[in-house]
């Protein structure tokens, strides 16, 4: 297995301690932890962003070095935020995302892959938060981009299209992606992720596949809650 | 934007200029008739400066209003609403009037300096996302601190003319500009432009949200403050020659949007235009005031301008979001 992408001494000060982290080619990456504990800090440190130190290599790329229409090839982000900064038409939005295409048909190819055909034509602002949410999913994955960092993509989304979008998250990994992706439910992590980053105040509390970051123990330390038969309880 | 409507908005750039040239149009053929290097001096001298004043201050009005706008990701942001007009004018007033500046150059650096003094302002208080409130707020105290100091200065003034001359100048006027003065507001405004052109990309990819922009490779930090200076600098070195026109940041890139089906970036040449094509109207318009009297530009701008914005405003309050 080839490493996507390496990150060395990656850290936001007062937000998250200095990691090295890799990620492989064809690999889901669940990232757990609580409120606060520094899943989005990860994320922003993993896509460089302003705030953020340490050195981010692609694709045996330096990230830094890229220019963005070369960038999107090789990283795509998706913050947590699903506001609206400009009433644009989902089709629009989506291309912004992919600098540099001239209708290659990506645009429609990831709409019609995430069942959100009928949305192209549709206005951001008249859309309902989980109908964003799927037109922002699909802006990151129009780029097909090697490194996908999601930050909660199943947040706001009914249940089937939580299932959708994470077997589409395996669709591309299959393809050759590494996807890193923030979550909360605990169970999907354990189910969709071949390996499971738990995070707590601003460090890596566990690294490994999911039965191991995901043990009772673990879980209980980190996030204060257990399971008892078929119900989670606070410990 | 398609091609064909960019040609058809520089068309109507040229033939508001042309028209400004020649109107009041029975004055010319008399004149040429009587004295055809008088004749050539008024064209060249007098009406070809003022049109090309309206034709870039309006350009860069609009470019500005639309990158600023952009920036903070607001439709209400604009070089007169978030303060940076009244800025200008309080820093060429200075310049001018409490420093002894006489020199064009002086002047427009006070007016630079005041606009990059009042942007930065708005952005330590609002901050870079603003509310539209906050956003308004925050405008208007810079503007009411700015207005205030004008006054003052005015009053303090070592010149007794200072108030009576400040005032054809201040509520914008586009009459008997020199050639130099031209050159001070166009240098600027244009490399200004041409600054907010090349910044297209970067501004439409903030629509997705600052940190997928950032993730794209775009330097948003860098971004931020270089919009502001060229905003500055642009809006700054004009208000210097022609005073404060408002509106016009507002109007034309709200308009230019529609063209562009909402791409904040892509907006900023059309805003251009139409800017121009606006501003260059309302100075042909000023000239049908009663022969005796003289309508300030900038108060044309206003009476139409005031009410479009009332009416964003209120649009805003009613839907989710415009």
């Amino acid at each position: 297995m080839s490493a996507r992408l390496v990150a060395k001494g990656v850290a936001i000060p007062n937000r998250l301690a200095p990691c090295d982290l890799a990620f492989d080619a064809g690999t889901v990456t669940m990232l757990v932890g609580p409120n606060g504990a520094g899943k989005t800090s990860l994320l922003h440190a993993l896509a460089g962003l302003s705030g953020s130190t340490g050195s981010l290599v692609v694709d045996g790329e330096r990230l830094a070095a890229m220019s963005p229409a070369r960038r999107v090839r090789h990283i795509a982000f998706l913050g947590a935020s699903r506001e609206v900064r400009w009433p644009l038409k989902a089709l629009d939005f989506i291309a912004l995302g992919v600098p540099g295409d001239t209708g290659s048909g990506r645009v429609d190819a990831v709409l019609r892959s995430l069942d959100a055909k009928e949305l192209a034509e549709r206005r951001l602002d008249h859309l309902s938060t989980g109908e964003r949410s799927r037109v922002m999913i699909a802006r990151a994955l129009a780029p097909q981009a090697s490194a996908l960092l999601l930050d909660e993509p199943c947040a706001n989304l009914d249940p089937k299209w939580q299932l959708t979008i994470l077997a589409r998250l395996r669709a591309e990994a299959d393809a050759g992606a590494a996807v890193i992706v923030s979550i909360h439910d605990l169970e999907l992590a354990r189910q969709h992720g071949d390996r499971v980053i738990a995070i707590d105040a601003g460090r890596i509390a566990a690294d490994g596949p999911p039965e191991e970051t995901l043990s009772e123990e673990r879980v209980a330390a980190i996030f204060g809650v257990a399971r008892e038969g078929e119900r989670w309880v606070r410990v | 934007m398609k091609p064909n409507l960019y040609l058809l908005f520089a068309l109507l750039v040229l033939g508001l200029a042309g028209a400004s040239l020649t109107i009041p149009l029975h004055a010319l053929p008399e004149l040429f008739a009587a004295d055809p290097e008088l004749a050539w001096i008024v064209v060249a001298e007098l009406r070809l400066p003022r049109a090309m004043l309206a034709l870039v201050y309006g350009a860069v009005l609009g470019a500005s209003g639309a990158a600023i706008q952009a920036l903070f990701a607001n439709p209400l942001a604009s070089p007169d609403i978030t303060g940076a007009t009244g800025g200008a004018a309080f820093g060429a007033v200075i310049a001018a009037y409490m420093l002894g500046f006489a020199s064009p150059f002086g002047i427009a650096l006070g007016g630079v300096a005041g606009a990059a003094i009042a942007l930065a302002l708005l952005l330590m208080l609002a901050g870079p996302r603003a509310e539209t409130a906050t956003l308004l707020l925050a405008g208007i105290a810079i503007s009411a601190i700015a207005g205030a100091g004008t006054a003052l200065a005015l009053a303090l003034a070592p010149s007794p003319f200072a108030f009576y001359d400040a005032y054809a100048w201040l509520m914008g006027s586009l009459v008997d500009r020199s050639l130099p003065q031209l050159a001070f507001a166009a240098i600027p405004a244009l490399a200004a432009i041409a600054y907010f052109a090349r910044c297209a990309p970067a501004l439409d990819r903030l629509a997705l949200g600052e940190d997928v922009a950032e993730a794209m490779g775009y330097d948003i930090v860098t971004l931020r403050r270089t919009v502001i200076i060229a905003t500055a600098i642009g809006v700054g070195a004009a208000v210097s020659v022609c005073g404060a026109v408002g509106f016009i940041g507002l109007v034309g890139p709200v308009i230019a949007r529609r063209l562009t089906a909402g791409h904040p970036g892509r907006a900023i040449l059309p805003a251009a235009l139409i800017g121009a094509a606006l501003l260059l109207a309302a100075d042909i318009a000023v000239r049908f005031a009663p022969p005796d009297r003289s309508v300030p530009i900038g108060v044309l701008t206003a009476i139409i301008g005031a009410p479009f914005f009332l009416w964003l405003v209120a649009r805003m309050r009613w839907s989710v979001r415009p």
